[in-house]
């Protein structure tokens, strides 16, 4: 629990009580005020609602959502192996390649997707290239997001204590032997909340496919809504479908990173002979 | 190519757009990132739990749907206002969410012991938040507000997906006159890195101006 303030006495009790009551009659009104609203518009009506009850829209809505876990997954893969030799080549010693990745990352971070898709959408068949859709929304997808996960390995890898490469090097592993059996195992088990919730954003980035006319969640409810005429069901059911998906998602992040890390053997104990490869895990 | 200067103060005003949107929707969302990070971590457990709720829900549903939502169907419900003011206020109680999350990491990075000494020292929940935490946390957060807010002005670009006439929506039109898709939008990824760049310098330059020299 919070430690900003004291165990409240009794009046902090109180005003804590009153603090409450007033809240929950501020958050109840203002649910009442919108759902007032939505019904002197008819929007509440059991037949606006009663499509969803079906399952063929149901159906209709999740093969979208299987359209976009597939880029996702695409974009994720991708993305992840690629940013991992972004990072690897912006911790380079040789210069050219640490320049390169720096800029391929920094320029990726701060460009937005939609200019990207547009350059694929309107760009590349005047140089008469033309990939298929999926491509056209998981490219400029894995562009970005690539430079993104490069960062977080990045960070996963300085984060990890220097005596770890050092004691692989001193053992006489080379570079590429310590940074690949040493360093990145670590450097990723640290990370791993971080890289699912970079997998929630690039699942949410994926409603690009809408512009694209890429069969996704996103675009199915928009030809739904063509079809039934409700756009504010059809949107909420879409906008709560995303919540469940990436909100599961969120929540397996944040038990990883509250998940005590692996267990070694107490510093303070060097009679027990510590599992070599994980300790340091520990100290992070 | 030569554009000609009625095309050119078309993406002047776009850019302007982009901007206006992107540093209205940056205040808003620092404001409300403030207040729903003190419901967060205040002694009230509704407050708490509501905003928690906030966060989730902003941090797990697209920001594209949201838009879409407002702009094309709450006004079957009668939630009409303009459409640059709709654009805004999605963008800016979006983006609250990460500010908010953003401001809490940074009054977890403020260490247990300095409350705790400060609570000793009889300081009440306000002295403490006033003259221990936050001052201690804001500087902990200038860098990840300052990212917050690169992405905010990224996501800007979305409002060209909901008709809003601003950078990518200008860009858009103007190249149907030149056809020279490669050239235009190579330059206004050009324009939104400079954007990023002017936020990310001041972010540096603030986060140097409040660091402590320990």
């Amino acid at each position: 629990m919070s430690f900003i303030y004291d165990q409240p006495g009794p009046r902090g009790r109180r005003n804590i009580l009153i603090g409450s009551v007033l809240s929950v009659m501020a958050i109840a009104g203002v649910v009442a005020l919108a759902l007032w609203q939505f019904g002197s518009h008819g929007q509440l009506a059991p037949e606006v609602w009663a499509p969803f009850t079906q399952w063929a829209i149901w159906k209709y809505l999740l093969t979208g959502l299987v359209g976009t876990l597939e880029v996702a997954g695409i974009v994720a893969v991708l993305g992840s192996v690629i940013g991992v030799f972004l990072a690897l080549g912006r911790l380079s010693h040789f210069r050219p390649t640490r320049w390169f990745c720096t800029a391929y990352i920094e320029v990726a971070r701060t460009v937005p997707v939609l200019l990207l898709i547009y350059l694929m959408l309107f760009g590349l068949p005047q140089l008469g290239i033309n990939v298929p859709v999926l491509w056209k929304l998981a490219i400029p997808l894995v562009f970005s997001n690539s430079a993104v996960f490069a960062e977080i390995v990045r960070a996963g890898i300085k984060s990890l204590p220097k005596g770890q490469s050092e004691a692989a090097l001193s053992l006489g592993m080379s570079s590429w032997q310590t940074m690949f059996h040493v360093v990145l195992p670590q450097a990723l088990r640290n990370i791993a909340p971080s890289l699912l919730s970079q997998f929630v954003s690039l699942l949410k980035d994926t409603t690009l496919g809408y512009i694209v006319a890429f069969t996704e969640l996103l675009y199915r409810g928009q030809l739904l809504t063509s079809y039934l005429h409700q756009l504010i069901p059809t949107y909420i059911v879409i906008t709560l479908i995303y919540l469940v998906v990436s909100g599961s998602l969120t929540a397996i992040a944040s038990r990883l990173q509250r998940r005590p890390r692996r267990k070694a053997a107490p510093p303070t104990d060097p009679l027990k002979a510590p599992t070599m490869g994980h300790s340091a895990a520990a100290i992070h | 190519m030569i554009i000609s200067p009625e095309n050119f103060q078309l993406l002047l005003q776009g850019l302007g757009t982009t901007i206006m949107i992107a540093v209205i929707a940056g205040i808003g969302s620092i404001l409300v990132g403030v207040f729903v990070t003190t419901a967060r971590v205040g002694p009230i457990p509704v407050l708490r739990g509501a905003a928690f709720a906030y966060v989730q829900f902003f941090i797990n549903v697209p920001l594209l749907a949201l838009l879409i939502l407002a702009v094309f169907a709450l006004p079957a419900a009668g939630f009409i206002l303009p459409l640059v003011p709709t654009v805004t206020i999605v963008l800016i109680v979006y983006e609250a969410a990460y500010v908010a999350e953003a401001l809490r990491s940074g009054v977890n990075t403020v260490a247990k012991g300095e409350i705790e000494a400060a609570r000793a020292l009889g300081l009440t929940l306000v002295q403490s938040l006033r003259h221990v935490i936050v001052p201690q946390s804001f500087r902990a957060v200038v860098q990840p507000i300052g990212n917050v807010m690169i992405a905010l002005a990224m996501n800007t670009a979305l409002a060209a997906v909901v008709g809003v006439l601003e950078l990518t929506s200008r860009v858009n039109s103007v190249n149907l006159v030149y056809a020279q898709p490669i050239l235009f939008y190579t330059s206004a990824g050009l324009v939104y890195m400079a954007i990023a760049l002017v936020i990310g310098v001041s972010t540096g330059w603030v986060e140097r101006k409040v660091a402590i020299v320990r």
